[in-house]
Order: C-alpha cells, then structure tokens, then sequence
C-alpha cells in the first residue's frame, strides 16, 4: 500500500519536512501493512463497537450553569484583543 | 521506614495516629523529590508551594504524584508536549475533586510520552525518565513518571492513564500495582482525551489494598462525562477483607502464552504465578479468545484515528504554541502543529488522519470496529466460564533506554494489554518476581468483566499473598 504522506499530512494541517516524509513513509507504510491483518477476519453481519460500552444518550436539564468566566478561558491565548481570540486575517478582503 | 517509603494506608494511619502530619508528609515527599527526581526524571514539575497549602488545608490529606494530563487548576498540564508549554489549567479534572473530598491532594506531575502516545516515555518531549531498578532503562510507558515515582519512592501512590496498556506495562516495569478501571468506571472530564473509546484513569500504587482505596476516590458517575453510568461505587478497600484464591475459577487463554516475541524469564514467572494460584485452592480453566491475533491491528486503526480527531484542537488559536512564522491561518495551523507536535504523535496523527480518509474508512475504521466487537464477544464467553484471567502483562521486562527504535516494533510491548482495553473490560498488573538474566520487575496481568472492579482487587489481593517476596 502506497500512501501520500505529504497529502494526508495535509488533511491534517501538519506541515513535513522532506526529511520527515522520508523518514514517515516506510514507517507508515509497515504500520498500515500490518494493520491490514483484519481483512483476513469474517465480519459478515457483525455490528460495529462505537465505543467502550453500550451507550445510551446521556440527557441533563437544559438550564444556565456557571461556567469559565472569560478572562480564565482566555488566560492561555496565543494573542488576544480585549475578549477575543486573535488571528491572521481569514476573510479575503477583510480588515486584519 | 522514611515517610516517603509509605503507602497509602500506612500514610493514613500513621496521620491518624498523630504521627506525623500532612504537611510533613509532603515534605517528606518534596525532599525526596530534591533528592532523587535529577535521576529518575519521574516527575516534570513540582509545585511545592501548592501541595503544602493544600495539606495545610486538610490535616488528612495524602499526596499524589500527576500525571501530566490531567488538569490541576493553576497548575501546568503539558502532556509532555512542547504544543502546550506555558499551559496552565483553568480548572480541576473530576477525578481531581474527587481525591480532594477523599482526603488526597495533588502534589506534582509526573512524565509521560508526549500525549500518552507510547510504551517507554521516551517520547516525552520534555524530559527522559529513568527506570528505578536500573536507570539504563526505560521505566515503561506512556505512564512512566507515575511508576518510577511509586515503583522509586518518590510518591505515595499516582494517578496514570491507560489507552491500550499505559498504566499496566509500566507498573510491570516499576514493580508497582496498576490498575485500568473498566471503560466509564471513571470520569475522564479534565483529561486530555487520546483515544475517546479507550481512555481511562487509573491508580498506581505500592500495594493492591492502595490501589484499591484510591480507586473508590476516584470511580464514579459524572455529569462532565457521559460515558460514566450511574453505578454506585463500592468500597474496593473494604471489599478486600477475606481475600482469597480458593475456588476462584482462573481463566488461562492459550492465545495469551504460545506468542511470539514472549520473553522465556515473563514466561516462567507467569508460569508459576499459575501454579502459585493452583496450589493456593483456584481452579484453572483453559479459555480460548481467538481474536487476540487482531487486536494490535485494531487498536492501531482504533486509537490513532481518534487520536487524529482529538489533536485537531491544538492549532494554536486559543491555547498552546503559535508559531511566529505563520501568514495566514493555514499556515497558522500547519506551522503550530509541526513546531509542537514530536515524531510519535505526527505519525499517528497521520495514520488516524489516512484510516478515517474518503476511500479507506469501510475498509479500516468500520471494519476494525466489527473485529472490535468479536474481541468483545471473546471476553464475555470467557467470563462466562471463569472469574479472571491470569496473563502476561508485558512481553519482557524493561528495556534499555533507545534499544527499541521501530515504531511497530514498540507498540508489541501492549500486545496482551490491548485487548481488554478494546473490550472495555477491567484489568490489574501485579507484581509477579524477577527475571532471573535482567533482575528486573515483571507484573502479570489480571482480567475481569466490565464493572467487576471488586472482583478483580479481591483476585489481585489474593495473588499477592500468596506470590511470594517481590523487593
């Protein structure tokens, strides 16, 4: 199996280096081969296990509580104006 | 006997009696960490003016080594990441303010690899941690700050985390008990999620009994995390008088002990941990979970693809490291991402990122989930004829520091962890012996059905007194 690390990189947002897909490929490419074990097993008409137990929804009121007040949610911010996160500009066109 | 040398009932005691108080007690544990952690590296960072104030507080208050995942409020919580240098949590985990209304206090946070992603810590991207026993070698992983603390006495007991075996291979490593509760046993709200179907909090400690009384501390319903039932928590401590192995059904699966790359000396030692339980009145009984073969390749589809979406959030918009070469928020995301992230977490990253992409999904993630299921199935016909099961719990002792390099080659240390954590089942590693060429620690594991956590310490606490001398 073959994989573009570079592209599913991407779809990660990860930037490589050339040495680091080097580096990725072959080990990817072991991993994957290995994992491709389970094609061997018969899951005809087996339910998938979402997760680690039988769920149920897990429903609460739906009222106001306390939560993070502002300022400590924005405590750890990279950059900030006032009570927003701050960012390059996104919208083309748009004041940064 | 240094205070530091204590568990956590001996520590409760001797504070009952008036011995000592809380706040000598961690001192006791502050002074050692002076003295030791330069060697052993267990723990990241140690803040001694909060775990003395919070003994002040409570005159009960026992301390407990962190592992570096789960929030302390004002506290740092790294991950052993370089992404969340600087961090400090805003609020405390529920598992935090359940050890605090049992009388135990955070008091330092402990090493790991990065984002719990590992089985030697050596992926911590902030510092090595050494094993005890010998500190050529690794203390195991990714849970090995919270074993060299307890297995090295630089704690009375820790808080580990275990995804597919992080806090079982390393307790084996440290000669220390670990235990994985079953999957929803405990809350993992203010933990910073891996692997969302698999994570769980778990005690390490110098003695099942400790283990045990921690993990009432612990377990429970919470409202944060909607994978944990309303089950009530029963006194695991108390549960433990009259522990014994007669008539205990002891479920030995062949699929566990003919493997591949199992160390003859782990071998032996689980060998007589077998007979030690025959002769001390259990009676064993062969079972078969003929999916074992397939977990390690459904847990590295499993795991890394929820990992991939898990990690998304660290793209250094509202916390953690922003790259300062960034022009655009791509470049913002991609740059932040590279500079913070190590190689074992970007190789998964990438691997969950390629399991979960258009074209593959049916054929990796849908599918390893419907193995995941006859995984399961395995464990419930199991235990439909035995009490536990008595396995391996790592396939050798530890290893030298850089001696394993390949990544798949690596994750064949959770061969016999993982498939319990994929059935969401509960599971213990006890000390066992020594192996006889390395003189290092070897814990074998115990097994038992989801929310069996009694059952499993009164086996484990059996074990114990019947294994035979372990220092």
């Amino acid at each position: 199996m073959k994989i573009d690390v570079g592209y599913v990189a991407e779809l990660a947002r990860l930037e490589l280096t050339d040495e680091e897909k080097a580096v990725f490929q072959p080990q990817l490419e072991n991993i994957v081969k290995y994992v491709e074990k389970i094609s061997e097993v018969d899951v005809e008409g087996v339910e998938p296990m979402m997760h680690g137990r039988t769920l149920v929804n897990a429903f609460r009121e739906d009222e106001v509580r306390p939560s993070l007040a502002a300022e400590a949610a924005l405590a750890n911010a990279p950059k900030r104006v006032g009570d927003e996160f701050l960012l390059p500009k996104i919208v083309e066109g748009a004041e940064s | 006997m240094e205070l530091y040398e204590l568990g956590i009932k001996a520590a409760r005691e001797g504070l009952a009696k008036g011995e000592f108080s809380s706040v000598e007690l961690t001192q006791a544990i502050i002074d050692r960490f002076h003295a030791k952690n330069a060697e052993i590296g267990a723990y990241l960072t140690f803040d001694e003016g909060q775990a003395l104030a919070l003994a002040r507080e409570n005159p009960k208050a026992v301390p407990i080594a962190v592992k570096d995942l789960i929030n302390v409020a004002g506290q740092p919580c790294t991950c052993a990441s370089k992404i969340l240098n600087g961090y400090v949590s805003p609020y405390d985990a529920t598992v935090i303010r359940n050890m605090k209304s049992h009388d135990f206090i955070p008091a330092g946070r402990v090493n790991m690899d990065e984002f719990a992603m590992g089985s030697s810590t050596e992926n911590s991207g902030l510092g090595v941690t050494r094993n005890p026993y010998d500190t050529d070698r690794v203390p195991g992983g990714s849970s090995g700050g919270s074993a060299a603390a307890v297995g090295g006495n630089l704690c009375i007991a820790a808080l580990g985390t275990d995804t597919g075996g992080s806090i079982r291979q390393p307790a084996s490593f440290c000669n220390c008990v670990g235990v994985k509760p079953s999957y929803g046993r405990v809350s993992r709200y203010g933990v910073t999620a891996f692997a969302s179907s698999l994570d769980q909090v778990g005690p390490m400690a110098k003695s099942v009994e400790d283990a045990a009384i921690l993990l009432s501390a612990l377990a429970g319903h919470d409202e944060m995390d909607g994978t944990t039932p309303r089950v009530s928590v029963p006194d695991y401590a108390a549960s433990l008088v009259g522990a014994t192995m007669k008539g205990v059904r002891i479920g030995i699966a062949k699929e566990y002990f003919d493997v591949r790359g199992l160390d003859p000396e782990v071998r032996r030692i689980t060998d007589e941990a077998v007979k030690k339980c025959e002769a001390a009145g259990a009676e064993l009984v062969e079972v078969s979970l003929p999916h074992t073969e397939y977990a390690m390749a459904v847990y590295y589809i499993v795991a890394p693809a929820e990992a991939s979406a898990n990690l998304a959030r660290f793209d250094g918009v509202r916390y953690g490291h922003r790259s300062a070469g960034a022009a655009d928020v791509y470049s913002l995301y991609t740059k932040s991402r590279a500079e913070g992230f190590g190689p074992e977490v970007k190789r998964r990253i990438i691997m969950g990122t390629y399991v979960l992409s258009s074209g593959y999904y049916d054929a990796y993630y849908g599918r390893a989930q419907k193995v995941r299921t006859l995984i399961k199935r395995d464990f419930d016909e199991a235990f439909a004829r035995c009490d536990a099961l008595l396995t391996p719990c790592a396939p050798t002792p530890a290893f030298r520091l850089g001696e394993l390099q390949d990544p798949l080659t690596m994750y064949l240390n959770d061969l016999f962890t993982i498939p319990s954590s994929l059935a969401g089942v509960c599971a213990s590693s006890v000390p066992a012996g020594f192996s006889g060429d390395t003189k290092m620690p070897v814990g074998v594991q115990f097994v038992c059905g989801a929310f069996d956590e009694a059952k499993l310490l009164r086996v484990s606490k059996a074990f114990e007194e019947i294994r035979g001398n372990v220092v």
